[in-house]
Parts: structure tokens; sequence; C-alpha cells
């Protein structure tokens, strides 16, 4: 085992402002980032505020921006970098400071409440749903996702544009609509619900222009743009302009 | 005193986890307004990192299951301590609370015909685990999660206000229960993002915070893990049972050193995978106890059949219960048959095809892909035991899940005791958090409601000042230098790992409580630099406090238990004892601190009832109850 000394730049500071510090930590074999952040709050800045829960890569806490690449603190490895390298960690961008690493990401709870939940189907008791192992693999996929909001932060929508906040879902939850409108049994069709045109109309699936920024640091791997974003965008285009489609639902408003 | 900011709830849960989740959930269904606390982001309490399953006997994969043979497992898992009853509803209760969840969105792996799959795990006698891939937690807590959203919407449509009845708190942490007279009247707490104090008036607290595992050094549990809602018990006036009883898992991460003791699910042995000593043998055969000789195979030949063919072949003894296996690991490492880093290897990869591995075990891949260059659809896995569970918990009544003697205050999974006996088998504590998260919020609606305006509790200005001065501490040290709360969590961490391990003695428990002593007196005098705002170092200082009440409960009841069963295992008193079997110990806060915080008392067991003890064989009782036990 062999230890040695990182040069760390970390951003402190506050709603009022702040500033990189630097710091001089000592690393050790087989460590990942958020380790020595735990080390400079044990040894040198007991108030430094992270968050972080599982250590694991499984509860999606401590999202931050190493070297300018988001990424979740447990799941990067010191031995990435070189020992000369320093290693710069600030907060995520696209969501307000509270202090240090930690961000206000009340936007995501915020836009999770605006995407409509899960209609069970009627006529189906509890203990009575049946689903093939593929019909469910593809909704599956998107529920690996741990809420780590990287996808929302790296997202260039919102990244650099704070108007677009209020009209865009982002990336997550307009996952989360492909979700539900892909899972076998979801009835929201049968109460006048639409999903891929509710994703259109008022979470703002228009403004993703499939970069897959989104994909690239998921850390779960889930293929959000391939998957997810590109599939919702076909089916509301068939939806859209499908005059077939367009007469039943003006038909069935009616009604 | 400062302005402090107020709220008024019926019922206030705090933790938000699967049970706590589980059990606002029922509340608010009960038309009740209901708060829950949330100590990290939601969605992200330790339930998250749950992975094997929900054990439910649904009958999918094998239809001879039933919730007798569930409970008959959950017994004999927890050597006979459990408290019955509740093992009881437990077992019949977790069908119902698992397709419920479908019912909410949850998308569990499926059966060839379409139906929830089902796993095999350690202890099971069938294939009961419910489950998605090694991620059922973050299923499980995403789809209470996504539930909650749904009723705030509800609310929303109806009311106007997604809060109306049912709030989440999150990054908040409760110091203390709040009394009127016997009966609990709030909550009083911080807001981690601000440092403000807040108080919750409400008649009825549903305690969900999980479990202690922060106490040990090498640990599956998150840092949420400060055992908060066992101290708020006791400091409450209701006292906490089992207390000895924690459980090591054998499998947990051992290298690289800032990894050790991150879970291994038990699934990579439900699934096929084979435990080694650094001599290639498979030496779990070596470790089957007397009371499982029956059903556990004795050769590999044997071993090996049962994978595919299951009604003729005997269960690998890698499946045994996790005491067990923990067990064996520890006393291989000791014999120096360990691996290069002091653990033994588990190997899937001879079992299953690189690609099937993938898919059943995607985060157990990707976690030794990432964090230590391991591939396991190759390679053996290098694992080794780890503090993941504690069995001993508040003190409730089966049915109601109402702490003992403090009318109002509730308690539902990990922080609950007795459900689990000795040892919990893998898989029952998701379906505990559901079972039991409801039937808190159940009952703890049903309390608040029955209340007349009049009749409800009054919080008192005194103890709000207390709770704030007692909360401030850390900032005013006076007299000589203040402790570092990180270097005392480290201490007591070593402490707990040493001394009241996996393998416990006389000498060094009753060291453990000497040093536990010291530390509680320095832990007085923690302070912290900076100011309240999202201050880790503060939160830290306020948790030694818990931390350090229930590392005292755990070696004084270890230290109190002279003989062997499940998660507690005396060097010195190697025997289980059927003498000892019915008799719970109850940990409170001392009336008269000379030696320690916490007093003990004993107390018998209800016995068990006729109709459930006869769901065993005479011979198999004979193993675990006395003599006057089986005639009464």
């Amino acid at each position: 085992m062999s230890s040695y000394l990182a040069h760390f730049k970390v951003w402190r500071g506050d709603v009022t402002g702040g500033g990189l510090r630097d710091y001089e930590v000592e690393v050790n074999d087989g460590e990942v980032v958020l380790d020595i952040i735990h080390r400079l709050q044990a040894t040198q800045a007991n108030d430094l505020a992270v968050r972080w829960n599982c250590k694991a890569g499984k509860c999606g806490s401590c999202s931050a921006e190493i070297n300018g690449r988001p990424r979740l603190l447990c799941m990067t490895r010191m031995s990435v970098f070189g020992r000369e390298d320093v290693i710069t960690v600030t907060p995520l961008r696209t969501f307000p400071v509270v202090r240090d690493l930690v961000t206000d990401v009340s936007f995501n709870y915020a836009k999770a409440r605006e995407i409509p939940s899960f209609v069970p189907p009627t006529g189906l008791k509890p203990g009575e749903y049946r689903m093939t192992q593929d019909d469910v693999g593809r909704s599956q996929e998107f529920r690996k996702c741990i809420e780590c909001f990287l996808c929302q932060n790296v997202c260039h929508v919102v990244r650099d544009h704070e108007e677009n906040k209020a009209a865009f879902a982002g990336p997550r939850f307009l996952m989360r609509i492909a979700e539900l409108d892909m899972h076998p049994l979801d009835a929201a069709a049968e109460v006048g619900l639409d999903r891929k045109v509710a994703a259109q109309d008022e979470h703002g699936l228009g403004y993703c222009n499939i970069t897959k920024c989104c994909t690239e640091v998921c850390p779960e791997n889930i293929k959000i743009t391939e998957n997810a974003l590109i599939p919702l965008k076909e089916r509301a285009v068939d939806r859209k302009y499908d005059p077939l489609v367009w007469l039943g639902s003006k038909i069935r408003r009616r009604a | 005193m400062a302005q402090i900011e107020r709220h008024t709830y019926d019922v206030v849960v705090v933790g938000a986890g699967g049970a706590g989740l589980r059990a606002a959930i029922e509340a608010r269904e009960q038309g009740m307004r209901t708060a829950v606390i949330c100590k990290s982001l939601f969605g992200k309490a330790h339930t998250v990192m749950a992975e094997g399953g929900i054990a439910a006997s649904m009958g999918n994969a094998n239809p001879h299951d039933n919730w007798q043979t569930h409970f008959r497992d959950t017994m004999r898992g927890g050597k006979f301590l459990n408290q019955w009853r509740m093992a009881e509803l437990h077992a019949q209760e977790a069908p119902d609370r698992v397709w419920e969840l479908e019912t909410w969105g949850a998308l569990f792996d499926r059966t060839k015909d379409g139906r929830i799959s089902q796993r095999n795990f350690g202890g099971h006698e069938y294939p009961r685990l419910a489950h998605v891939g090694d991620r059922t937690g973050l299923e499980l807590i995403r789809t209470l999660q996504q539930k909650i959203v749904s009723l705030q919407q509800e609310d929303f449509h109806s009311l106007g206000d997604y809060e109306a009845r049912i709030k989440v708190f999150q990054e908040c942490t409760i110091t203390r229960v709040l009394k009127d007279g016997p009966r609990v009247s709030g909550v009083f707490g911080y807001v981690r993002e601000s440092g403000r104090f807040f108080v919750i008036d409400a008649p009825a607290v549903v305690l969900a915070t999980g479990g202690i595992g922060k106490s040990f050094k090498v640990t599956s549990n998150s840092w949420e893990y400060t055992g908060d809602g066992h101290a708020l018990a006791l400091l409450a006036g209701a006292p906490l049972v089992n207390m000895e009883f924690v459980q090591f898992h054998p499998t947990g991460m051992v290298w690289p050193p800032s990894v050790k003791g991150i879970l291994v699910t038990e699934s990579v042995r439900g699934d096929g995978g084979v435990l080694r000593n650094s001599e290639g043998k498979r030496f779990m055969f070596d470790y089957i106890p007397d009371v499982f000789k029956e059903s556990y195979a004795q050769s590999e030949d044997e071993a090996d059949g049962w994978y595919t063919d299951p009604e003729h072949f005997r269960r690998p003894p890698e499946l045994l219960p996790r005491d067990e296996v923990a067990r064996a690991i520890n006393s291989e490492v000791k014999a120096g048959r360990g691996s290069e880093h002091g653990g033994v290897l588990l190997d899937v990869s001879t079992r299953m095809s690189a690609e099937e591995i993938q898919r059943r075990l995607p985060s157990m891949y990707h976690q030794f892909k990432e964090l230590a260059d391991v591939d396991i659809t190759t390679e053996a896995m290098e694992v080794g035991p780890t503090c993941h569970y504690v069995m001993g918990g508040v003190d409730v009544d089966p049915d109601s899940a109402a702490a003992t003697g403090v009318p109002g205050l509730y308690a539902a999974g990990e922080v609950a005791g007795g459900m689990h006996g000795s040892n919990r088998l893998g898989g029952n504590s998701l379906s505990d958090l559901l079972v039991f998260g409801r039937r808190a919020g159940l009952y703890a609606a049903g309390y608040a409601a029955a209340l007349g305006d009049h009749e409800r509790p009054v919080v008192h200005t005194g103890q709000i000042d207390d709770a704030a001065a007692e909360a401030l501490r850390p900032f005013s040290v006076k007299g000589g230098a203040a402790e570092n709360p990180y270097a005392l969590h480290q201490e007591l961490q070593q402490t707990m790992n040493d001394l009241v391990g996996i393998i416990r003695r006389q000498e060094e428990m009753a060291e453990a409580l000497t040093r536990i002593d010291a530390l509680a007196l320095r832990a007085e005098r923690a302070g912290v630099e900076g100011h309240r705002q999202f201050n880790p170092g503060w939160h830290l200082a306020l948790d030694l406090r818990n931390m350090l009440l229930v590392s005292e409960c755990v070696a004084r009841a270890a230290l109190e238990r002279t003989e062997s069963r499940g998660g507690h295992t005396r060097d010195d008193h190697p025997a289980m004892d059927r003498g000892w079997r019915k008799v719970n110990l109850l940990c409170r806060i001392a009336d008269s601190p000379a030696s320690g915080q916490i007093a003990l008392t004993r107390r018998d067991m209800a016995a068990i009832r006729a109709d459930l003890l006869a769901l065993f064989e005479q011979d198999e009782l004979l193993k675990y109850l006395i003599d006057e036990e089986l005639s009464a």
C-alpha cells in the first residue's frame, strides 16, 4: 500500500459567494474522491458540507463536478488521476448553491410532482397483474435511475438557461414519462391521459435536441436518449400528426 | 429563546425509508394530516441499498409455499427468540404488501407465466424473494416515494396544495420526542440546510429510523444509521429489547480498504455462488450446526444437484442463515485460510454465464468492476463479515407497533425489536418494513383520530428550551479544548468493532463499557467550528449521543446474555442455552447513572401459541424449548 499527498481545490462558500480553496490531503490505495472529502472533513475542515449516503453508487446523493465533469464522488476512483494532478471539486452548476458542495435540488422534486402518476388498471385486483419479462424490461431500465440528477445538471437546456426551467422537466422526468408510457399495464389512456402528447405539450420534450449529454453522465449507464427520449419523441410526433389519431381524440373528448 | 418554527400534524413519521414511507401512506389514507421527516433527500434512505429481495410466500416459484412455511423459517432463523406474533403477522401479510406495490407501479422481475419471480435465499425453504435484479430496495423506495407523490397530486387537485395532507420534511433531523405527561406531544428537530430549529405538535409519532451500524467500523450501513430512533425512544422512556443481537452479514467487500464493509448481496449465493477458502476448499460443509443438519447437503454433489432439482436434493450450506455463514468465514480467516486481504472467496463465475451474471446481479458486477477492478464474471470476489443489521430495537406491541409505556409512540422497521429474534433472514427486512410500517401508520392514525380537540397533548415550552440548549452545546464548549466529533466517532467504531463484534467475550465487553463511559464523558465536550448552516461536524456531534446510547445497550445486553444464539456469539459461552430462549433483555435509561446510562431488566417472553407450535415437529422444538414449555 502506498500513500501520497494530493492537491485538491474544493469550492467553499454559500449563496452569498465563495471560491476554490486549496488542500493538501493524504490519499491511500483504492480510495475514491468521497474518501478524500471525508478525510478533509475529519482533519482539516469539520464543517465542509457534502451530501452522501450509501458510498456504493446506489443512492445518488454525492453528485458534484470533478474537474468540471458531473460525477458521483463515491464512484470516482483516485486512481483515474495522476499523482501530480490538481483535483477540483465543485458543486453541481445547474442548481443554486446551499453551502460548499451542497446544492438546492428542489427543482427536481417540483418536476417529479408534475408528472402524472401510474394509473392502475381497473378490473385487476392486487396479485392479478400478469406481465412478461420482455415487456417490463424496457421500463425497468429506466427504473434503475438513482436520481443523482447528474443528467438534469448537465442538460444544456437548463444548464445555462435558467429561463427554460419552468417549461422543461429535464431528462430524468421525461424518462419517467417514457417509463410509465411503456409500462405494460398503465391505464392512463382509460382516464383520457396521453402521456406522449403531455410530454411534448406540458413537459418540454421539444426542447431536447438529443445531444446525449444526459446519457453520457448517467452512472447507471441508462440509455436515456436512445431508449427513452427518442422513442418518446417519435411517438409524440406520430400522435400529433396522425390525422386518424387526431380525429379520434376529438371524438373521444366530445364523448 | 429565539422564534422556533412550529407545525401541527396528526401523525409524524420520523424516517423516510421503507417503513416510514409505508407508515405515512397508511396514516394519510386513514385521513390523518401526516408529516414525514427525512434525514437526507427524499428517496435516498438506506432502504435503497437492499439488494436481494422481499420475502413473501406468494408461491409463484413453488406452489408448496405458504405463510406457515415462511413463519417456520423465520422462527428457525431467529433461533425461536422471535416475538412469535410478529413473525406470524409478517408471514401472513407479506404477500398482500408486495402485490399492493404492483398497483402503485412497481415492476418486479417476472416468471415465465407473467407473475412475480421469486428467488432462493438463505434460510428460506422455497424460492420466496420478489426481486428486481439486485436492486430491489431501490424499487421499493421509489415505488413508495412515487405513491406519496401520487397522493400529493390528489390533494393538489382537490385542495389546491400538494402538501395539504402529507408533507415530506427533507434533510431534517429529530433530536427529541416531546411529551405531555406520559404521552407523546410532538418532536423537536433541526433543518440541516439552515440549522434552524422546528417543533411539530403531534399526538402520534412513528419511529422508523432504521439501524445502528455506524457505531461499528466495518459496516454496510450508510451515515444515517446512527441509532436515532433507538435513542429517541430510550430518552422518551420506552425500553429497547434484544439489543445484544447484531447481524454481521457474511459477505461484505474486504478490499480496497475504502469500500470495506460494502454489501455483497446474498443473491450471489442464492443464485449459485460458492464460498471457498485459500486452499480452494468449499468449507461451509464443515459448519452445518446440529439444528440444521437434516435440511442441508453434506457433499458438493448433493449441493450442486439442488440448484436444478430442489425436490430431490438438499440445500447447499452456503444458504444457511447469515449468522452461521458469518461465523464460518470468521473461523476460516482466523485459522489462516483466508484470502489475500483477509476474507474468503465467493465465486459465481463458474455457475453462470457472463451474460446471466450481468443480468441477474448487475449492481454487483458494476460495484466490483468500478470499485475493486474485479470482473465477477471471470473472477472470485473477496468477502468477509460486515455489520449489517440490528435485530434489537424498540419494544413494541406486535399488532399495533405501539412502543411499550409511552402512549402515542410507535416504531416500525429496523428500529423496532422482536420480529427477527436473534437473527434476521435475508429478505425478511423489506417485508418487515411494509407489514409493520403499514400497521404502525394504521394504529398511529387510529390513536390520533380518537383524540378529541381538548384531549390533544400540549407541547411544553420548557422542553423546547432544553432541546434547543442541548442541540447548541457543540458551539459553546467552555474551559479547555473541545473534542473533535470525528475522532470520538472513530474511537467508538473501533471499540465496538474490536470488543463487541462478531465474537464476544466477557472481559472485552466489560472493557468496551468502560471505554464507552469515557467516550460519553468526552462527547459532552464535542465541539465544532463554523455556523449552523449545513454543518456536518455539528450533525455528527449531535448523532454521537445516539450512537453512544445504543452502543452501551448492545454491550450491556451482550455482557448479560451468557450463551450464544443468532447474532450474539460468546467465545466464553459457545453453546445455545434453552434456558435463555424465552428471556428478553430490556434496556432503559438508568435512574441513577452510577455505572453507565443504561439499566437492564429481564422479562420472560409470552408462551408461543399452541397452534403455532403445532407447525413444528416435536423433535425440532426439543432443540429450542425447555421441557415445561413443551408440556404446557
